[in-house]
């Protein structure tokens, strides 16, 4: 959860504070630190938008351009998603974040013996283009961004994107999607992985080789430290394990025969804002840093806007407790300030029910107005990076940037990230500092709110999200309609396509979009995978 | 003559990919001396049954974020006293609702720790609980 370790004498005075990242923070700074880092402006922070955009990407920051809020939304059929979608646009939402359910996420149809259960329970269901065709109706796709949750289909997803936009009638170059699309993280974290590392790895390099030649607004990749972080990591960890799964993206491409110049600069991250408030701050002030350092460094980038790191800075999933859940509330605004504070772009916001179930309407609208309110009443958006040049927050800055090096030095030495995470080296290590957070939170060595700490009262039951078991009939009989009218031929044909094309290792997103098209559903898509690439083995942790 | 360890099949059922709480169990119940066999993620209940059967397990421990804990756990249970195993200690973790521990307790599930619950308790719970203890 993501608070620092505090040493206190007899009478409550804090002795020594040491945040996640192993840094020590002094009780007072002065001009001395600055010098003994050797701070220098120009070097270490630039004017924002100037390499190394240490203080924002955008010269002006929130002044010319408020930030982008993408809430998580997606449940039941395609039907109830759609109204959602609808719903949050119209009270001020910018984008959206699809949330998808299991089945779908794992490759596996409505009517699988595999989906039992789970139809619709965490997200939309989706098992064709029809689907998508009900999902994403009267919302403008020239206009309207798309987070797509989704990782070892996302392939998939993104070209069945691009498909129900061709059908609505818009052109493939003006669609915005931001497929989550980063299975290497699944792996140490969130769990929804299917084929093995090598061709799961090759997948992602075909989204953002065919992105880089169809898709000129989609962002093929959304790298994410964030889960890696919920997983148990520390903040340094977050920052540099992303860029560690970054960079094997970049070499698959790159080993394709293209230059990273011509890619780069559509990744994006999803990062954790949770825990301590500077160390937050600082963590993103070193990252948007380092990141333009070593793709120049490494890659030899050259074109400034391709060295901006990106993406959706916000969550906080591991702060929030079931415990006092309306805590949480407040929790989500100081969480979002630190989102503020650090200059995200785009930001999402833990609704104060998620630790229980999926965010109800109204906590959801509470999670959006908590971002107006900061932007529009209390002054966020009136100057760049507002903490730049303070004592502290400079020599956290460039701590932060040191203990990140650091671990990426580690998972160098390992051979890089694809084999760092075959052999399950991040995975002990994240769930050893998942263990130890967790022990040190049970025996009140760190503190925490309503639940070792100030426990008296106002706890609430958990409600769970209903499940209706009506999703599930509703959307295996518009499969079982689906299969009976599509065009079958044209759907075998596409799929046998496919399959020649995964086998002679090609881009197979051409073939995914010809198979979106013919309505061959996500199962029989993923199962053509499965067939060709297997299936991943967890490599053994304890 | 040394007692044998307490040992723990602890499973992943559906789908869910959260494994971080299953994998700090697992941590904890290690510490307190127990042999914990972890099944790694998306098994069925079939096979975690298999499972169990095969390490000769004293206890089966579920952990289920989904929301589909009743269902997981009526197979379960249905499955283990088909195959004479019903002696078995059977515990559950994860995103459980108040209201939902009377069902589980009524289909036999013993122990039920939703989150945020102590590893003490956990670990006490099975020395106490554990067939032939």
């Amino acid at each position: 959860m993501g608070v620092a370790t505090y040493i206190k004498d007899e009478k409550d005075a804090i002795k020594e504070v040491v945040l996640q990242s192993g840094i020590k923070v002094k009780p007072v700074y002065t001009p001395n630190d600055l010098e003994d880092i050797g701070f220098d402006y120009q070097k270490d922070l630039g004017d924002p938008g100037e390499f190394p955009f240490t203080r924002s990407i955008h010269p002006l920051g929130f002044r010319s351009r408020n930030w982008t809020t993408r809430q998580y939304t997606g449940f039941g059929t395609p039907e109830e998603t759609n109204e959602r979608f609808k719903l949050m646009i119209s009270h001020g939402q910018t984008g959206l974040n699809v949330a998808f359910d299991l089945p779908t996420q794992m490759g596996y149809d409505s009517d699988d013996e595999m989906a039992e259960g789970e139809v619709g329970r965490v997200g939309m269901a989706v098992d064709s283009l029809r689907d998508f065709e009900i999902a994403f109706k009267d919302i403008q796709l020239n206009r309207i961004g798309s987070g797509l949750t989704i990782n070892a289909v996302a392939s998939v997803m993104l070209a069945m994107y691009q498909s129900v936009a061709e059908g609505f009638g818009y052109q493939k170059a003006e669609i915005s999607a931001t497929p989550q699309n980063d299975i290497l993280k699944e792996m140490v974290g969130r769990g929804a992985w299917i084929y093995p590392v090598e061709p799961a790895v090759r997948l992602i390099g075909d989204t953002i080789e065919y992105a880089m030649k169809e898709l000129p607004r989609c962002n093929p990749v959304s790298v994410c430290g964030y889960h890696i972080r919920e997983s148990g990591c520390t903040p340094a960890q977050e920052i540099s394990y992303a860029f560690m799964i970054a960079f094997a993206y970049i070499d698959n491409v790159i080993a394709r025969g293209h230059s990273a110049e011509d890619f780069v600069g559509r990744f994006s991250f999803n990062l954790n804002v949770y825990g301590n408030l500077w160390e937050t701050v600082a963590k993103f002030r070193a990252a948007r840093k380092l990141w333009a350092r070593l793709l120049r460094e490494r890659y030899g980038v050259r074109d400034e806007k391709a060295l901006f790191l990106r993406g959706i800075f916000g969550g906080g999933g591991s702060g929030m407790t079931k415990q006092q859940p309306e805590n949480n509330i407040m929790r989500g605004a100081y969480y979002a300030l630190a989102a503020a504070l650090s200059g995200a772009q785009t930001t999402a916001l833990c609704s104060f029910d998620e630790a229980y179930t999926i965010p109800t309407e109204r906590a959801a609208l509470l999670s959006l107005r908590t971002f107006q309110i900061l932007m529009d009443e209390i002054g966020l958006r009136d100057t760049v990076d507002p903490l730049a040049g303070s004592y502290f927050m400079e020599t956290l800055t460039r701590q932060m940037e040191e203990k990140i090096l650091e671990e990426m030095e580690k998972v160098e030495k390992m051979g890089g990230m694809v084999e760092a995470v075959a052999t399950g080296y991040i995975q002990r290590e994240v769930g050893r500092q998942a263990y130890e957070f967790e022990r040190k939170l049970q025996s009140g060595e760190i503190t925490k709110v309503g639940v070792n700490k100030y426990t008296e009262g106002v706890d609430m039951e958990v409600e769970l999200h209903e499940y209706n078991d009506e999703w599930a009939r509703l959307q295996i009989d518009r499969l079982r309609k689906l299969k009976q009218e599509r065009d079958s031929h044209a759907v075998s044909q596409s799929l046998k396509a496919l399959e020649q094309t995964a086998r002679q290792k090609k881009n197979v997103m051409p073939c995914l979009v010809d198979c979106c098209k013919s309505y061959a559903t996500v199962g029989e898509m993923a199962n053509v995978f499965r067939d060709v690439f297997g299936e991943y083995k967890e490599p053994g942790i304890f | 003559m040394a007692e044998r360890k307490i040992r723990v099949l602890l499973a992943k059922p559906g789908l869910d990919g959260h494994d971080r709480g299953a994998k700090v169990v697992a941590h904890a119940m290690r510490e307190a001396g127990m042999e914990v066999i972890y099944t790694g993620l998306h098994q069925t209940v079939a096979s975690i049954v298999n499972q169990a059967l095969q390490e000769d397990v004293d206890v089966i421990g579920l952990s289920i974020m989904s929301g589909a804990h009743i269902p997981i756990c009526t197979k379960l249970m249905d499955m283990i006293k088909e195959q004479g195993i019903d002696n078995k200690l059977v515990a559950v973790g994860g995103v459980i609702p108040n209201r939902d521990i009377p069902a589980l307790k009524e289909m036999g599930v013993q122990g039920i720790f939703p989150g945020g619950s102590y590893f003490t308790d956990i670990v006490e719970f099975i020395q106490k609980h554990a067939p032939g203890r």
